[in-house]
């Protein structure tokens, strides 16, 4: 008798399983056919292409272009750099990831003030900022290539290790963490299935899943800006653009989730 | 002037496809701008595509379109090397002629 409960028992749970796997399909499977449909065809493409043309203008003050700017790969190296942040920089002495890294540039080379950066580092579908056609431009080079993102340098896992420590910090009215939603394998957020960053697979897939284009937004969204948004939905003073803070957790995810193909900016809902 | 398009036209097997990517605000009109001012109708009104010298679609659309629309379609009886033309005209009678060779 006690043999035949246990039976059920492990029976119902088995299908209990199979049930919450079924109805998590067709939506997932629903989604993955749309981007299939949308293949290669990403918007992203109009802001690479703006990117490219502002990469190449002379801007700013001292009327330069970004050519010559450092990506970590040597002097106007962009093809395959994007695969390779964030990384430890020798001439700043810090980890910098590849938005914050081209913000760099703009004001070392071009001489564009910090404050103006600062401005408006987040743009609308009608006016995008400028950093998001160069970062859409630069992490395109990348397309096809293996994210190998470095941690020899003590600077870089010293971020990593920071990084770490925001993620599980408990903070805000909510007493939440990033965490709190991402430390867990088969959380959602309604439909959408948020990754447990700690690990690797997952790790992997959200990490490649950036910079993309939002249907729903009509445009490119950064790194930088999903971090800001995550901080928002935990309802915690917003982070400094390109602070310490944000780039140690992109470092962290960076380097959870390294050694994925890097297919290109996504395409997301 | 609005940006370029991107035309991707492929031979796969005898049927021909191509899509389109085109760069567009597509502003229904219904929008308010966070002034409360209605936001202007802007988006593409007509648009034709031909391919090989000959006209293959010859569409009339309208808002319900998203922004920076992708348009795809199937075909037969092109060939690798065909030229393909795609334009479009907007509401506000600015245009965009972009195109493409078969591959």
């Amino acid at each position: 008798m006690k043999f035949s409960i246990v039976a059920i028992a492990a029976l119902a749970a088995a299908w209990a399983g199979t049930a919450l796997a079924q109805a998590k399909d067709p939506t997932i499977a629903g989604i993955e056919k749309y981007r299939e449909m949308l293949g290669d065809d990403n918007p992203a493409e109009l802001y690479e292409a703006r990117g490219e043309q502002a990469w190449k203008k002379k801007a700013g003050p001292k009327n330069v272009s970004l050519e010559n700017c450092d990506l970590g790969l040597g002097p106007g190296v962009v093809k395959g750099a994007y695969a390779q942040t964030p990384r430890y920089f020798a001439d700043v002495d810090r980890v910098m990831d590849m938005e914050t890294r081209i913000n760099w540039c703009r004001m070392t080379q071009q001489g564009i003030s910090e404050a103006d950066i600062r401005k408006r580092p987040f743009g609308s579908a009608d006016k995008p900022s400028e950093i998001e056609d160069l970062l859409t431009y630069v992490v395109t080079a990348s397309k096809g290539m293996t994210m190998n993102v470095p941690s020899n340098h003590p600077k870089e896992r010293a971020a990593y290790e920071l990084g770490q420590a925001v993620f599980h910090m408990r903070a805000g009215p909510y007493d939440f963490s990033c965490a709190t939603c991402h430390g867990e394998d088969n959380l959602r957020i309604r439909l959408q299935e948020l990754p447990n960053l700690t690990k690797s697979e997952d790790a992997k897939r959200a990490y490649i899943g950036w910079p993309a284009y939002r249907v729903s937004t009509s445009r490119v969204h950064t790194m930088q800006w999903r971090i800001n948004d995550c901080f928002r939905q935990q309802r915690l003073p917003e982070p400094r653009y390109m602070s310490e803070a944000v780039n140690a957790l992109i470092t962290y995810m960076a380097q959870t989730g390294n050694g994925a193909e890097y297919k290109g900016p996504a395409l997301k809902r | 002037m609005a940006d370029p398009m991107k035309i991707r036209a492929q031979m796969k097997g005898d049927v021909t496809e191509v899509r389109v990517l085109m760069g567009h605000a597509m502003e229904t009109g219904q929008r308010k701008d966070a002034a409360g001012k209605a936001i202007p109708a802007h988006f593409i009104q007509s648009m034709t595509v031909d391919v090989g010298g000959k006209r293959m679609v010859d569409a009339q659309i309208g808002t319900s379109i998203s922004r920076n629309p992708v348009f795809g379609f199937k075909m037969k009886g092109a060939k690798a090397g065909d030229k393909v033309v795609v334009s479009w005209v907007d509401n506000k009678g600015d245009k965009r002629t972009d195109e493409a060779t078969v591959a």
